[in-house]
């Protein structure tokens, strides 16, 4: 999986402060908020819009890996791609029941996906052109995914972190099984340790990006914060990934493309180069290299998919009819 | 009937294995009992979680309100003499 | 023996890889999210059956061919897989019906198989049995409700019955490079198979409301490498990473 800092506007709350203040009291004392409690509206709107980009970044996510499962080198390779792409596609169900609890249907979430008006991670507008891609996005998407994602066990709305939860559980393959296609690349041939430093190349500054804009830029982030929807700011979700990221990119002897990345002994932290934030910018406004094919791929299974779930709700009602007219007649 | 009708909601129950009660693990949408039951295995068991599962639609779930916690829940606060350890026996008496 | 069973076991390893494969063209598009994990569930099976089967024959061949030499190492005609397997997925009701043909097949093929002579085959007949046994029913159940469900997938339904009945009776042809496997109390006889698999299509289509096919001609070829045009387009999906860097491993 894959969530990125909240993209899009401050919601509005007009509760008064006395219930504002009960409300923090009971997030201070590290209470869970469950569906039906009294909760600002402010914190449910935040929460479905998270929750939201977060299930739909799940959906389009499997996309980009899913253009491979057809061509993986090898058996063994191709059953774990497709199990992966799979819970991707079980981790966007678990989220957008999640936010269902707060009284959006899932169906309403899937019409703001496919009208574009929803958000989702942006890194899945870039195109998978190698196998190398298939490693480099296990290795450095999922884990920068888990960064993200094991703070949010503990986010105080319920149904969202048991859903996390559950998610990190199924997620611990997903990194080791990219970062393994990348071992096995780089000890390789030539041709194909090529392959995996031009994968690297291609990912490595999405895959920062993904943590979402410098937290001087980020709307959300101190009102998230109060709220213990989010633990961690961007900036600092961003860091931990690239003091993890670092040793491993060594331990494949391969190259970071960033000539500003060094160790700084006094921080104990790597430092590393200046992020184009036009292109994060360009890629969330929906000028991707495959914004427009990611969405029309989402909107052609819903709409080729919308006699089939017609058929099923047909063929229920039938059934009930045929079940009472038979209990009628006894 | 058309897309405005929404397929149902379903809450979903396993049993992680015998002597274990059912336990909440989550919602899906199927269109009826059967149809939900397969999407839990397919859903919520890939990874050997579970040896039975029970399936229920959302909204046969009848739930208590949250604002009435009080008066549903404080009540049972004080009777601490429901509790084995609001009573004292003497040590030498051993385990009780 | 040994040379017609690594045929046969050749021929239904491809049967799965390939069924899997299109099954897996889903994954990502399917009508509803719950599909999407439902289908894979059922094209994972299917390649876990295709690797043991292949595991298999490479080592009673003896060549040094391992599973993926097997499934990704050959040319078109070296393929014996049923035609049906390779069909293009059209849409759900074609993908769900195929399926439940297939299923409904495999379920009866090893059941049959747990008694073979061969303890390795009992033993991949016996895990497979369980499996072919829920992809028949998930498959089912969307055939009836397709079947009996809207105009529109009533529709569809009866179109991907016409478009798939001449490729059902492959299931039951005998198959010349392989009848000794079936003598030796190996492999099962499929034409014995026909009559189960006939009954439960009946049950399955009178609960759908569904017209079974009638006087249909019989499209044979898959089991002597003789495959649709289709097929060549798979196979440059799935040896793309063999053909393009070949003797690599991965």
């Amino acid at each position: 999986m894959y969530s990125q800092g909240l993209i899009g506007s401050g919601e509005q709350t007009t509760e008064t402060p006395e219930f504002l203040a009960a409300f923090q009291a009971r997030i201070d004392a590290d209470e869970k908020i469950e569906p039906n409690d009294p909760m600002p509206e402010a914190y449910r709107k935040t929460l479905i819009r998270q929750i939201g980009q977060h299930a739909h970044s799940e959906i389009v996510g499997m996309l980009p890996e899913g253009n491979w499962i057809t061509r993986a080198p090898t058996l063994r390779r191709k059953a774990a791609l497709l199990a992966k792409v799979q819970d991707e596609g079980g981790h966007g169900l678990y989220l957008y029941s999640a936010a269902e609890t707060l009284g959006v249907s899932r169906k309403q979430m899937t019409e703001e996906l496919i009208s574009g008006k929803a958000k989702y991670s942006s890194i899945f507008n870039y195109p998978t052109q190698t196998w190398a891609d298939i490693g480099a996005i296990g290795w450095l998407v999922d884990g920068a995914a888990i960064m993200n994602q094991v703070p949010l066990c503990r986010c105080s709305y319920g149904p969202y972190a048991r859903a996390m939860i559950r998610v990190c559980k199924e997620e611990s393959f997903h990194q080791r099984q990219g970062y393994e296609i990348m071992l096995k690349l780089a000890e390789g041939s030539a041709a194909q340790k090529e392959m995996a430093q031009d994968a690297l190349n291609r990912w490595w500054w999405p895959a920062l990006m993904m943590f979402g804009p410098p937290d001087g830029a980020s709307e959300h982030s101190d009102q998230s914060t109060r709220w213990k929807i989010k633990r961690f700011t961007n900036d600092e979700l961003r860091q931990k990934f690239v003091d993890a990221t670092v040793p491993q990119a060594q331990r494949l002897g391969l190259t970071l493309p960033d000539p500003a990345l060094a160790w700084n002994e006094a921080e104990g932290r790597y430092d590393y180069g200046e992020i184009d934030w036009d292109e994060f910018w360009a890629v969330v406004k929906g000028n991707g290299p495959l914004n427009k094919a990611r969405v029309a791929a989402r909107k052609k299974a819903w709409e080729d998919g919308a006699w089939v779930r017609e058929a099923a709700i047909a063929h229920a009602n039938k059934r009930a009819a045929r079940q009472s007219t038979a209990l009628a007649a006894e | 009937m058309s897309e405005a009708e929404e397929i149902p909601l379903w809450e979903v129950f396993i049993r992680p294995r015998n002597g274990l009660a059912h336990r909440h693990c989550g919602s899906l949408h199927a269109a009826d009992a059967e149809m939900a039951l397969q999407a839990a295995r397919d859903v919520y068991t890939r990874r050997g979680e579970g040896l039975s599962v029970w399936v229920t639609p959302s909204a046969q779930i009848v739930a208590s309100d949250p604002q009435d916690r009080g008066s549903l829940f404080d009540p049972a606060e004080d009777k601490i003499y429901r509790h084995p350890s609001f009573y004292e026996i003497p040590d030498d008496v051993g385990h009780m | 023996m040994p040379a017609s069973l690594v045929t046969a076991l050749i021929g239904l390893a491809d049967d799965h890889l390939i069924l899997g494969h299109r099954l897996s063209e889903w994954c990502g598009h399917a009508p509803m999210l719950e599909e999407d994990l439902a289908m894979p569930n059922i094209a994972l099976d299917l390649i876990g059956q295709a690797r043991a089967l292949y595991s298999y024959a490479g080592e009673l061949e003896g060549a040094g061919r391992d599973e993926d030499a097997l499934a990704f190492g050959r040319l078109e005609r070296a393929y014996r897989n049923l035609l049906i397997c390779e069909l293009p997925n059209g849409d759900f009701a074609h993908t769900m019906l195929r399926q439940f043909y297939f299923a409904s097949f495999m379920q009866l093929f090893w059941q049959a198989a747990e008694q073979s002579a061969d303890a390795t085959l009992a033993a991949i007949a016996a895990k497979a049995v369980k499996e072919a046994e829920y992809h028949r029913r998930h498959c089912a159940q969307w055939v009836i409700r397709l079947g009996d469900g809207t105009d529109e997938s009533v529709r569809r339904m009866a179109e991907a019955v016409a478009l798939l009945a001449p490729y059902t009776g492959e299931f039951f042809i005998a198959d010349q490079d392989t009848c000794d496997v079936i003598a030796g109390g190996i492999l099962p006889d499929t034409q014995t198979l026909q009559p189960a698999w006939q009954a439960d299509v009946e049950q399955v289509f009178a609960e759908a409301r569904l017209v079974p096919p009638k006087d249909v001609y019989a499209q044979k070829g898959g089991r002597r490498g003789v495959h649709t045009e289709a097929m060549g387009h798979l196979l440059a999906q799935l040896q793309f990473m063999q053909r393009s860097f070949p003797d690599m491993t991965w």
